[in-house]
């Protein structure tokens, strides 16, 4: 019974962290005293409710207290500046509705993803104050030590108030830009997530939702939000004891088919709002990739609009691959020989299948050597000379059929 | 808020100079222009004009002895070429006033920094 309870607790901690933050920030106009006071709040609510229970309207209780908390910290710090103190301090009850407070969230976000912060600043604060995590959490996820975290974060929420960052939702000429800051910060945190570090995966996934429920009419928001799902529907299937596997030789049963019909509903409503940015478009290839009779010539198409969106080689050499189904694996080496990242393992492991598909066995060979140099130690390297090892020993003698596509 | 703009010419033509001289008549006269509006533009405190990097002479004083040298502190390429004082809302209005200025889009930079008092 108390495990439920500390279950259910922490669902309510995780759903509310950063909806009270937001609403304290905004309040007060200050990230360290509101995150200081929210802190206090939730202490004091993991301290009570398990014996007193939890409140008919926890949001508001939170709020309220962590409000209170602030203002008798301003008290006395006697720093009092910016607001009107005669009537503000509420006892907090259960009857207390939310209808004063406003769901900053959405300016929040905007306000850690600000491009005046750097890339690392902007996933750090993003996790912090939006996904609720402890500074230890995301030090860990991250790979860097705690001290190094802390201070990050530290010196962002200085920057916000010595810079001047608004704490606002862009306006409309530079909603755009911003907006696709806060999707690639999301989406980073989503990629480091795929190579393994599950939590971190959940936490994207987590962000692409509160994004959707806040900015319900960008499509790129629900763009993003498919192509999570849908490569995230694959999570289980990609591993075999620890093992890399591809696509094309995943166990289907494994795929999370929950999770590609919520993926598949979220990229039907990016169209249906108009949606054709990149987050569309590789949110419609992922689907296409989880179809049972892969449509490669569609899937081809849709990289080559995706190529001329983003002008990126990394999109060409996924073109290629595609289009190996449908023309064949010479034709794919001509793309990919053209392509400017001679120091892209993922080019030369590509390379490789390629030419061993088209019969070419020691150039093959040379290709997953170069691969391999390039590649750290790890499930793909594990799986780089499984595949080398497969190869057969000769020049001129008939391949095995491989494919490269993403896992 | 209060910022202090800095501007770095960086490969800016800069007056006087033989890409400056080259550059059409009328557009070293919309450079003037713009100049000319930035400093009209509500918050703006324009800065007094800066000579060119070159005229620059850099001072130290080391175990009590003035040391002179000549050019800029930092190189001829990154040395300030002028500033100006804004106040606006928040950050956001400072980086659209920056956008303005022309050594931004012709090579340069401008770097923002807010006002701060220390004492």
């Amino acid at each position: 019974m108390r495990d439920v309870l500390v279950a259910t607790l922490e669902e309510v901690f995780r759903e509310e962290w950063g909806r009270v933050l937001a609403t304290l920030i905004g309040f007060l106009g200050d990230f360290d005293l509101a995150e200081e006071a929210a802190q206090e709040a939730f202490a004091i609510a993991a301290e009570r409710w398990p014996a007193s229970g939890i409140p008919k309207n926890p949001r508001a209780w939170l709020t309220v207290t962590a409000r209170n908390r602030a203002i008798d910290r301003i008290r006395r710090d006697q720093t009092i500046t910016r607001m009107p103190l005669s009537d503000v301090h509420l006892e907090a009850t259960d009857s207390m509705t939310m209808s004063t407070f406003r769901d900053e969230r959405v300016e929040l976000v905007f306000t850690c993803c600000h491009p005046a912060l750097s890339l690392d600043a902007q996933v750090a604060l993003t996790l912090r104050t939006l996904g609720g995590l402890t500074t230890t959490e995301i030090a860990r996820a991250f790979l860097v030590p705690e001290a190094t975290m802390a201070q990050r974060l530290v010196r962002a929420k200085r920057k916000i108030k010595a810079a001047g960052i608004p704490f606002r939702v862009p306006p409309r000429d530079l909603l755009a830009d911003r907006l696709a800051a806060v999707l690639a910060v999301v989406y980073l945190i989503f990629n480091e997530g795929y190579s393994g570090r599950d939590e971190l995966a959940s936490e994207a996934l987590w962000l692409g939702h509160a994004l959707a429920e806040l900015l319900p009419d960008e499509p790129e928001v629900y763009g993003l939000l498919a192509m999570m799902l849908l490569h995230d529907s694959r999570r289980d299937a990609r591993f075999d004891d620890g093992e890399l596997v591809l696509l094309t030789e995943q166990d289907r049963s494994r795929w999370n088919v929950r999770q590609i019909d919520a993926g598949r509903a979220a990229l039907g409503r990016a169209v249906a709002l108009g949606g054709r940015g990149p987050y569309v478009l590789q949110a419609a290839i992922a689907s296409l990739h989880a179809d049972d009779d892969c449509d490669w010539a569609e899937i081809a198409a849709l990289y080559g609009e995706l190529g001329r969106l983003t002008d990126s080689p990394v999109v060409e050499l996924n073109r290629a691959i595609a289009l190996a189904e449908v023309d064949g694996a010479e034709a794919a080496l001509r793309i990919v020989d053209a392509l400017p990242l001679h120091d892209f393992r993922y080019l030369h492991a590509t390379r490789a299948d390629l030419l061993w598909r088209a019969g070419r066995v020691d150039d093959a060979r040379a290709a997953y050597d170069r691969a391999l140099a390039l590649t750290e130690d790890g499930a793909e390297r594990r799986f780089l000379e499984r595949r080398l090892a497969e190869l057969p020993a000769s020049a001129g003698a008939a391949g095995r059929r491989g494919s490269t596509r993403r896992s | 808020m209060k910022y202090v703009m800095l501007i770095y010419q960086g490969s800016t033509p800069l007056p006087h100079s033989e890409a400056w001289e080259a550059m059409p008549a009328d557009q070293k006269q919309q450079i003037y222009t713009d100049y000319g509006k930035l400093n009209e533009t509500p918050g703006v405190t324009p800065g007094v004009p800066m000579g060119l990097p070159a005229n620059a002479t850099t001072v130290r004083v080391q175990s009590g002895k003035t040391l002179t040298t000549d050019g800029p502190f930092v190189g001829m390429k990154e040395a300030a070429g002028g500033f100006f004082v804004l106040e606006c809302e928040d950050l956001d209005g400072a980086i659209e006033v920056a956008s303005r200025v022309p050594a931004a889009r012709l090579g340069g930079a401008i770097e923002i920094r807010p006002c701060e008092t220390y004492w």
